[in-house]
């Protein structure tokens, strides 16, 4: 491809800066926003707080173990999916308020802008959750060893961009913010329900197991929950792999729809 | 040489047509103003030119390259100021700037050049540092001008940029463009419903309505070839004086929402 004004550089670098500059747009704007960063914490530590309190001790009685213990890597995840998907969304402003024009006139591959979005929401995500995590450790929570904060990062990084990618793939479609709240309600919270993230799906009924298995948020919590707390129902080497796949599946569609989309 | 060649180009909606068969081109450095009433094809054109629509047939060259292939060398040759904003809010002035130059590619030296100099055409230079959403609604549509033209391309795109302005903003607005014509040697394609500016402005006009065009010409051949004193009289003999309905915007209703959920102002 030729350039008009300038020495022709590659499409690669191209692509890379892309990539960044989107990115690092969607975390400046993060740190910018104190109200969001709190507003989006409530409703994870609401849940960490009544559920881990309130169900403590039954949980307990039942053989299940220290509830904070099982449930703290559920609710680090819902911190992640409720900002990834948010991030993703968040798309639909950008249309409605004429930003994202200025993306879509530039001499750039549009995957790129989406990757670029996507990376940006992931890191935000990432961010988020590791903040309940932190606030978790006030409640009692204890992590088997600490060094897998690492492989920890990586579940969190891969889940938030898959709902980062989910999100805009929903909203490259969606015109106002209308759908936002039959999305959360009718998408996200049932896949969040059904993660075995408050409560330990292989002791479920049948066919909320199946419906888990299905529900590609129960890989990245039974992932993350071998990294924090050193017991998974799954493989997390399995958990990783059928995570990476939906993502990449997410990010095919999601690409089709951004390239096609109209500003 | 024609910096934009048209030939032909139509836009269909479903059953409806935008834009029908619509031949033009513009010559390099010129004023060209694309006038015509609410509804009359001018935004629908504009984005065609500019990628952002797919036309249904027709052909396109901008800067000699072709719509249809050379999409991003396309992108490259123009900037663009859109009719409504489209600044990212949360994001200062200098950083809009800088994000737009990352993405056109261009090098820090250059950014760093560029930027500054271009601030301070339009009179933001001393406010660089400060958030777009603290400024006036001249001050953004000045700043999405300077932005367009970091990359310097040769031909800048102006979707009514005066719209909603008070009569000394839109002066301002106006002097900076003409400015640019001269000094930076752009291609300005402008729309607008002031046909007083378009008068003052304009080497060339075109008129469309419901997505055809009525007249191609300077104002004085218009004014001459219509019989009448003014470029409005002679925009109204041609497209009528009925009184258009105006666009359907779900604007407002979006701003609501969007102050509900916490976003934006």
């Amino acid at each position: 491809m030729h350039s008009v004004h300038r020495p022709a550089c590659g499409d690669a670098e191209d692509n890379m800066n892309t990539i960044y500059i989107l990115w690092l747009r969607q975390l400046k704007k993060y740190i910018r926003s104190t109200p969001r960063i709190i507003g989006s914490l409530g409703q994870p530590l609401l849940f960490l707080l009544v559920f881990g309190f309130g169900f403590g001790s039954i949980f307990k009685k039942a053989g299940g173990g220290n509830y904070i213990q099982f449930l703290v890597p559920g609710i680090v995840a819902m911190a992640v999916v409720f900002t990834a998907i948010f991030g993703g969304i968040e798309l639909i402003w950008d249309r409605q308020f004429g930003f994202l024009k200025e993306t879509m006139v530039a001499p750039v591959s549009r995957f790129a802008i989406m990757l670029g979005r996507a990376f940006g929401g992931a890191t935000v995500s990432v961010i988020q959750g590791l903040a309940v995590l932190v606030i978790s450790f006030l409640v009692g929570f204890r992590m088997s060893n600490p060094l897998f904060i690492l492989p920890a990062f990586v579940f969190m990084f891969v889940t938030a961009f898959f709902f980062t990618a989910l999100g805009t793939a929903i909203a490259s479609k969606l015109t106002d913010m209308q759908a936002f709240p039959i999305i959360m309600n009718f998408l996200v919270m049932p896949l969040f329900f059904l993660s075995g993230s408050i409560f330990p799906l292989n002791t479920a009924p049948k066919a909320m197991q199946i419906l888990g298995r299905l529900d590609p948020l129960s890989y990245g919590i039974d992932g993350l929950r071998y990294c924090l707390i050193g017991a998974s129902a799954l493989n997390p080497w399995l958990d990783l792999l059928v995570l990476l796949g939906f993502s990449l599946v997410v990010l095919f569609i999601g690409k089709h729809l951004f390239e096609k989309m109209e500003a | 040489m024609a910096i934009i060649e048209v030939k032909n180009l139509t836009k269909k909606f479903g059953e409806f047509t935008a834009v029908r068969d619509v031949s033009f081109s513009v010559n390099p450095g010129e004023v060209f103003a694309f006038l015509g009433p609410n509804g009359a094809g001018k935004t629908t054109t504009i984005k065609m030119l500019t990628t952002l629509l797919e036309p249904t047939a027709g052909e396109v060259k901008v800067n000699n390259f072709d719509l249809r292939h050379k999409r991003n060398d396309v992108r490259r040759s123009f900037g663009i100021v859109f009719q409504d904003p489209s600044l990212d809010d949360e994001l200062t002035a200098y950083e809009n700037m800088e994000f737009h130059g990352i993405l056109y590619g261009e090098t820090k030296a250059n950014r760093l050049k560029r930027i500054p100099e271009l601030l301070k055409l339009v009179d933001l230079f001393d406010r660089r540092g400060d958030l777009v959403k603290n400024f006036s609604g001249g001050m953004k549509r000045r700043l999405e001008i300077a932005r367009a033209l970091i990359h310097t391309p040769k031909i800048i795109f102006l979707d009514e940029p005066t719209v909603g302005l008070d009569p000394q903003t839109r002066n301002h607005i106006w002097s900076y463009v003409l400015n640019l014509s001269k000094t930076e040697g752009v291609t300005v394609f402008l729309t607008t419903h002031y046909m007083e500016e378009a008068e003052k402005m304009a080497d060339r006009v075109v008129i469309i309505d419901h997505g055809k065009i009525l007249a191609t010409g300077t104002p004085a051949e218009l004014k001459t070839t219509t019989g009448t004193e003014s470029l409005e009289e002679a925009f109204l003999k041609l497209t009528g004086s009925a009184i258009r309905a105006d666009e359907a915007s779900s604007m407002d209703a979006l701003r609501s929402q969007a102050r509900m959920w916490g976003r934006r102002r």
